[in-house]
């Protein structure tokens, strides 16, 4: 640690995050509550791109914070769930791809609430555009054609960038080849988000301070889950559509709706509930800087589990061609700014775990 | 001064591990308890928020203790540390009572993790608190919240209300105000007065001003002192502190575990004229971490800097602040502000009694000196390698022993016998079992089990 320990403000977010790792190595009482602190101890010195590795493998869980006997008003003033937070904001900043978009959607609401609006636009432009002469379902709105002319670029350039921004990630923190025991370990840790159960279960410190709680770790599997059940929806929707000459719209007991509807209900629900828990929160302990950012994110992926509902609830209604612009709107919007959003969290989450289970292993 | 109407049945002095233990034990018991902190919010918890185990007897594997370490043994180490500075009855009984501790901690909310890495080899006789200290009172915080249990943060305890042997209240400033708060029974876990540097200073000569403080700067023995001139009956040498050599730039309080230096026994150490004086290969560091607050003290201004150079760098745990760093022997002595000279010439002479042999670092290898005075016995290797390093050591003072004497029901005895209704627990009474040296994670067992005790023998008095 560097003995100017009252100058804080002329430090950037990494060398405030070396210093304070620094006196976590020399205390290590936090050892028992996720993977950064094993991690830390593996070391006596740390380069940038360990302290990169180190932010984006912290979950945020704050059961360090709470657990500290560092903290403010105590002259070591430490904060590691905050300033990793933030190193872990420029870390996006820095691998994201192309550069001006850098960091376009990670802070603030309103560029999303624009690109929103842009998105829905659009989306009814597009609509009334290319209006097909006939079709079934919401295919009379939009043709197959034009859906797949729209999202297919929308998808896939978005999840190019992004693949350039993890592999300048990749050589920064000094990653090796991936072996299936890595990728296993990693999505192991994914599924049950182990580094929010606080070590032992208990869960995290976020909405009731210092006491436990499992409510976050809960709410974000509703979100990542139901995302993950839309997503193979829309994926079943593909294959039935090209591989069996099935059209949408499918009944409620197709594999599109089985995985669709609720999937699209745990993605509404968790992102609301992460929110509230959000809005219960201590904002100085996440990147404080990022806060609007990261709410208008949840309520953006929120949105297109609801406009999917609401639309499908609606099926055979006139309300169908406004409802199908909204979702296809939400849902363009958020592919395209996945780069430069919260989204990214999620790649570089596994990739840290990816990391870290080399390391262990 | 305002006079609060209420009668708390059960009133604890202090907020740390010991308080909290007696504040939980007697509201489950039924009574109304209310908890006066002296620090404010953020520093709660005393001496405790910095501790990271307690030590626990256990016959088998419990939860994350391994094997089992059983009554004799225990007191046997105690008996090792403290010379027989012991009440041998009140250490039984603590040793024994630590084993149903564990899972009644569990049951409080506290979480237990295994020993730490890079720790001394503890797994078999310490549970280590999951998140430190810290973590363990909050738990217990949120355990006494739920139980109804009143806290004042910032309450100063000024003086402590007994007439003829009977407790009545307190009188304390809260957040600065004068307050009297009326009791049926009092607990007393307010600590020992290490941070009374002018105290420790009477007991110890001016010296002790130079003296860091490794915990909480609240524990002023205020409370001690007035048990003390109403007559309590006190144990435990009232000159001693229990202190360790730790780095000199901690912060003058709290600094806590990361201030600690393993480096010791793989260095020279001289003091402020660059001469060594003592044998800093003695034995392994947990065995000898403790004595050499002592020798520091005894130096001149009560400095030493431990010199190691750059293949011992990576042989012990790392701590807080970089060590000051030269390319030469005269270098580094100028840069620590003594004479680079000199240095050199006590280095040198180090180094040429040297032997060879094998240097094993985590273990007594034998490698000694030959032919200078003090000795190094082991870990003897001479100081060649670029760059080299330095560390500035400084006693810190981690509690002191002087206390009020208690009985096995954690009462306070004063002039006229027995106190009817006042207890202690904790380090204000901690001297009572540990009269000299110091057991890890022994503190913290002491004030689980005393502060279990008051709570329930304060609450089944009020009933």
């Amino acid at each position: 640690m560097s003995l100017d320990i009252l100058n804080l403000t002329d430090r950037t977010p990494t060398e405030e995050a070396r210093r304070q790792v620094e006196i976590c190595n020399a205390c290590r009482y936090c050892e028992g509550y996720c993977a950064v602190f094993p991690a830390i101890t593996k070391q006596r010195a740390f380069a940038d791109g360990d302290i990169t590795q180190l932010a984006n493998l912290c979950h945020n869980c704050r059961g360090c914070y709470y657990a500290c006997q560092y903290t403010a008003p105590h002259e070591f003033d430490l904060n590691l769930p905050g300033i990793l937070a933030e190193v872990r904001q420029d870390s996006w900043d820095r691998y994201a791809w192309p550069k001006p978009f850098a960091g376009a959607f990670q802070r603030k609401g309103t560029p999303i609430a624009v690109a929103l609006i842009i998105g829905l636009a659009l989306l009814f432009l597009a609509l009334t555009a290319l209006r097909p002469a006939s079709g079934e379902g919401f295919y009379a709105y939009l043709s197959h054609g034009g859906m797949v002319a729209i999202f297919a670029p929308a998808f896939l350039l978005p999840l190019a960038t992004i693949g350039i921004g993890l592999r300048r990630y990749w050589a920064e923190v000094g990653g090796q080849r991936i072996t299936f025991a890595h990728l296993r370990d990693a999505v192991a840790a994914t599924a049950n988000m182990r580094n929010l159960g606080g070590g032992q279960g208990q869960g995290c410190n976020f909405e009731e301070g210092d006491r436990y709680s499992n409510r976050r770790r809960v709410a974000h599997q509703l979100v990542m889950y139901g995302f993950l059940l839309c997503f193979a929806s829309t994926s079943s929707g593909t294959v039935l559509h090209y591989g069996f000459g099935l059209e949408a719209p499918y009944g409620l007991f197709s594999l599109p709706k089985l995985l669709g509807v609720p999937g699209g209900l745990l993605l509404t629900i968790g992102a609301g509930w992460l929110i509230r828990l959000k809005l219960q929160s201590d904002r100085d302990l996440g990147a404080a800087s990022a806060w609007g950012g990261e709410v208008a994110f949840v309520l953006l992926l929120g949105l297109t589990g609801l406009t999917g509902l609401a639309l499908y609830a609606t099926t055979g209604t006139a309300l169908v061609g406004p409802l199908l612009a909204i979702h296809l709107g939400t849902v363009l919007t958020f592919f395209l700014t996945t780069p430069y959003s919260k989204m990214v969290h999620g790649f570089y989450r596994l990739a840290a775990l990816i990391r870290d289970a080399q390391v262990r292993l | 001064m305002t006079d609060s109407t209420k009668t708390w049945d059960v009133v604890i002095v202090g907020g740390g591990n010991a308080a909290l233990c007696a504040a939980i034990e007697a509201a489950e018991a039924g009574a109304s308890v209310i908890i006066l902190e002296g620090a404010p919010l953020d520093y709660r918890g005393g001496n405790s928020r910095h501790t990271r185990n307690f030590r626990c007897m256990h016959a088998g594997p419990l939860s994350v203790l391994t094997d089992r370490y059983e009554e004799d043994e225990y007191f046997d180490d105690l008996l090792r540390v403290t010379k027989g500075e012991t009440d041998e009855d009140l250490a039984r009984m603590t040793i024994r009572t630590s084993e149903t501790c564990l899972p009644w901690m569990e049951k409080q909310g506290v979480r237990f993790q295994p020993s730490l890495s890079g720790t001394l080899s503890l797994s078999r006789t310490n549970a280590f608190f999951l998140g430190g200290g810290k973590a363990l009172v909050n738990a217990y915080y949120n355990r006494a919240a739920d139980l109804g249990v009143a806290v004042r943060y910032e309450a100063q305890v000024k003086h402590v209300d007994i007439q003829d042997g009977v407790f009545g209240g307190v009188d304390c400033e809260i957040a600065g105000q004068p307050t009297r708060i009326n009791g049926k029974a009092v607990v007393l876990a307010s600590g020992g007065f290490q941070a009374d540097l002018d105290w420790l200073a009477r007991a110890w000569g001016p010296a002790a001003k130079n003296f860091l403080i490794r915990g909480t700067p609240y524990n002023r023995g205020v409370v001690l002192k007035d048990m003390l001139d109403q007559g309590a009956e006190s144990v435990g040498d009232p000159t001693q502190c229990h202190a360790v050599a730790i780095d000199g730039r901690a912060p003058k309080y709290d600094g806590g575990i990361v201030t600690r230096l393993d480096c010791v026994p793989f260095s020279v150490v001289v003091n402020r004229h660059g001469q060594r004086f003592y044998d800093e290969g003695e034995d392994v560091w947990p065995k000898r971490y403790a004595i050499w607050g002592r020798l520091v003290a005894a130096q001149p201004d009560q400095v030493a800097y431990s010199i190691i150079d750059s293949k011992s760098m990576d042989a012990f745990m790392p701590s807080v602040f970089p060590p000051i760093q030269a390319d030469t022997i005269e270098g580094l002595g100028q840069q620590l502000g003594i004479s680079g000279t000199v240095l050199k010439e006590t280095v040198d002479k180090f180094n040429d009694a040297c032997r060879p042999g094998t240097f094993r670092g985590n273990e007594l290898d034998g490698l000694a000196t030959d032919g200078i005075e003090p000795p190094k016995t082991n870990w003897a290797r001479p100081i060649t390698e670029p760059p080299f390093y330095g560390y500035e050591l400084r006693p810190g003072v981690t509690f002191t022993y002087l206390g009020l004497k208690v009985d096995d029901t954690a009462r306070v005895t004063g002039e006229g016998g027995r106190m009817s209704n006042v207890w202690a627990a904790g380090e204000i009474m901690a001297g009572s079992i540990l009269g000299q040296g110091y057991l890890a994670g022994f503190g913290m067992t002491i004030g689980t089990v005393f502060g279990r005790i008051a709570g329930r023998e304060a609450a089944a008095y009020v009933a």
